[in-house]
C-alpha cells in the first residue's frame, strides 16, 4: 500500500511541475562536462601525474590495503573492483535499500571488517571511493533501473525536473533545455556526474558527487541536504542513468 | 572595471580590510615593482628570453597552470640562479622564487598559481652575471555562474 | 595524512637532462578565506619545498599564498651520480615532509 501510495506521489508530483510530461535528455546524446572546460583544465584530468585527484586515488589505495579491523580490502578484492562502480546506485537484495559505492563501502566495513562506518563526508571514505571509481575508468554507466529500483529511479527524476529554492529553478532547465547557453562567463553544462568523486578547482579539494549537487542546491538558494541524503541517491541513480554511455572519468578534474 | 572583476576586487579587500593582514591595497603593477625590488633589489629588468605561459581564461582562479622558460645555456659561466614569479592582481604580488644553477639543465619550471583576478604575470629571472631579465603573460579570471 | 606523488625517471645516462615532478597534499590556507560564520581561516601555507640529489640542494622553491593548493613543481635536473632525490617541505611552522626516490645513473 505504501509502495503504491508513494508511486501516486512521485507521479502527481511528475505532472505538477512543467505542466506537461517532461522530456529527459536523450540519452544517446549525452556530452561529458570535460567538453565544457577549457584545454588547459581538459589537460590537467588527462595528466596521469598531476591530476589532484590522484592524491586520493594514492590514499585510497593505501587504505584498501592495508590491513583494517580483521582483514584489508585487498584480501577479498584481489581484482580491486575493477567495474564494480559502475553499478552503482543499486538496489540491495537483502534490504531493499538504495545503496551507493559509499553505503558498500561501509557495509564490508562492518560487516567484513568489524570497523564502525565512515561519515558521509569523511576524507578516508572519499580516498575509499575515489580509488574504487577509479578502477572503472572508461567503463559507461551500467546501473539497473528495472523492479525495485524503479521507484527511487521514478524519485530521482521528480528531484531534477523540481523547482526548488529562491530562484526557483530546477536541474531540468539549466541542464536540458539551456546546456550550451551562457550564464555569464560559463557555458552551462548537461551536469552529467561523471566527473565525480573528482577534484573540483572551487573546492581545492576532490569531493563525492554529492558534495557537487549541494553546491547545485546552494547555487539556486535552496537548502542542500546533506550527503547521503535519500534524495541524493535517488538523484545519483537517475544521474547515472541518464549519462546514457558516458564513460566514468573519475578522478575528474571541475571548476 | 567589469563586473566580474569589480565583486572580487570589493571581495578582496573587504576580506583584507577586515583579516588585519593590511599589506596595502590589492596589488597592482606598482606594487608587484615593490615586489620585484624586495626580492632582487634596486636593480631594473631588462627584456630577455624569458617566456610565461598561463592560460588565456583561467576559469576558476584557484587553480592556474604556469610554466616559466628562460633559454640559457645553464653553464657555469652562463646560467639562471633564480626565478621570481609576481602577479600584479594578486594581494600578494610574489607568489614564489625558485632556486636554480647550472647543475639543473634547464631553466623550465612548471606549477600551479592563484590568480585573484584578471591580469599580468610576471616572471623575473636573475642571471649568473647580477642582471634581471624579465618576461609575462596576461590571463582573464573567470567567477563560476553559480556562485555559492 | 598528506599524500605525495613523484615522478622520477627509473634511470638517466650521465649529464641526462631529466624532468623531476613532485606533487603534495595540501590545502596551502592562503588566509584570505572565510569560513561557514564568517571567520577568517588562519593561514597555513608550505613555505619551502626543496629537492637533495645527494647532498647537493638542486631545486627549491620558497612559496607565498599565491601557490596554489596540492602544489605541483616540475623542475629539470642534470644527472650526475647513482644517488637518492630526497624531497622536502616544510611549512610555515616549521613542520617537515619528505620522500625519497633512488636516481640510477649509468654510463650508457
Amino acid at each position: 500500500m505504501r509502495l503504491i501510495t508513494a508511486l501516486l506521489a512521485t507521479m502527481a508530483m511528475q505532472l505538477a511541475l512543467a505542466g506537461d510530461a517532461p522530456a529527459d535528455l536523450p540519452r544517446d546524446a549525452a556530452i561529458s562536462g570535460l567538453a565544457f572546460l577549457t584545454e588547459e583544465t581538459k589537460a590537467l584530468q588527462h595528466d596521469d601525474f598531476a591530476n589532484p585527484g590522484l592524491l586520493w586515488v594514492d590514499r585510497g589505495r593505501a587504505l584498501f590495503n592495508q590491513k583494517a579491523g580483521k582483514a584489508s580490502c585487498r584480501s577479498c578484492h584481489a581484482d580491486e573492483l575493477a567495474g564494480v562502480f559502475v553499478r552503482y546506485p543499486a538496489v540491495e537484495a537483502s534490504s531493499g535499500q538504495l545503496i551507493t559505492v559509499n553505503d558498500r563501502i561501509n557495509r564490508c566495513r562492518s560487516r567484513q571488517q568489524g570497523l564502525p562506518p565512515l561519515a558521509p563526508a569523511a576524507d578516508e571514505l572519499l580516498a575509499l571511493s575515489m580509488f574504487v571509481a577509479a578502477q572503472s575508468r572508461g567503463e559507461p554507466y551500467a546501473v539497473s533501473i528495472d523492479g525495485n529500483a524503479r521507484l527511487h529511479f521514478e524519485r530521482g527524476r521528480a528531484y531534477f525536473f523540481t523547482r526548488r529554492g529562491q530562484l526557483n529553478l530546477a536541474c531540468h532547465q539549466c541542464h536540458d533545455q539551456n546546456w550550451g547557453k551562457k550564464l555569464r562567463g560559463d557555458t552551462i553544462s548537461q551536469g552529467q556526474p561523471t566527473a565525480f568523486p573528482g577534484y573540483r578547482m572551487e573546492w581545492q579539494s576532490a569531493g563525492s558527487l554529492h558534495r557537487r549537487i549541494q553546491d547545485c542546491d546552494a547555487g539556486v538558494r535552496a537548502q542542500p541536504l546533506q550527503q547521503g541524503a535519500d534524495e541524493y541517491k535517488a538523484l545519483e541513480l537517475y544521474l547515472a542513468w541518464r549519462a546514457g554511455s558516458l564513460p566514468v572519468e573519475s578522478p575528474g578534474v571541475r571548476r | 572595471m567589469p563586473a566580474i572583476e569589480r565583486r572580487r576586487f570589493l571581495q578582496l579587500i573587504t576580506a583584507l580590510a577586515c583579516a588585519g593582514l593590511w599589506r596595502g591595497a590589492i596589488a597592482s603593477e606598482e606594487d608587484a615593482e615593490r615586489a620585484i625590488v624586495e626580492v632582487f633589489g634596486m636593480r631594473g629588468v631588462e627584456d630577455g628570453p624569458v617566456t610565461v605561459t598561463i592560460p588565456p581564461i583561467s576559469e576558476n582562479g584557484y587553480t592556474v597552470p604556469l610554466k616559466v622558460e628562460v633559454d640559457s645555456p645553464m653553464t657555469e659561466q652562463d646560467h639562471v640562479r633564480s626565478i621570481g614569479i609576481f602577479a600584479e592582481e594578486n594581494p600578494i604580488a610574489h607568489i614564489a622564487t625558485f632556486e636554480l644553477g647550472p647543475h639543473a639543465g634547464k631553466a623550465v619550471v612548471e606549477t600551479r598559481i592563484r590568480l585573484g583576478g584578471s591580469g599580468r604575470v610576471r616572471a623575473v629571472a636573475e642571471l649568473s652575471d647580477g642582471r634581471l631579465i624579465g618576461g609575462y603573460d596576461f590571463s582573464i579570471v573567470t567567477l563560476a555562474a553559480c556562485v555559492v | 595524512m598528506n599524500g605525495i606523488r613523484l615522478s622520477v625517471p627509473a634511470s638517466a645516462t650521465r649529464d641526462e637532462v631529466i624532468q623531476v615532478k613532485a606533487m603534495i597534499q595540501h590545502d596551502m590556507e592562503s588566509g584570505y578565506r572565510r569560513d561557514q560564520v564568517g571567520q577568517r581561516i588562519p593561514r597555513n601555507i608550505l613555505k619551502h619545498f626543496e629537492c637533495f640529489y645527494g647532498d647537493q640542494r638542486v631545486f627549491h622553491a620558497e612559496l607565498n599564498p599565491g601557490v596554489a593548493a596540492n602544489p605541483f613543481f616540475s623542475f629539470f635536473t642534470r644527472a650526475t651520480d647513482s644517488a637518492e632525490l630526497l624531497f622536502r617541505w616544510t611549512d610555515q611552522h616549521g613542520q617537515t615532509w619528505t620522500a625519497s626516490r633512488f636516481l640510477e645513473v649509468t654510463d650508457g
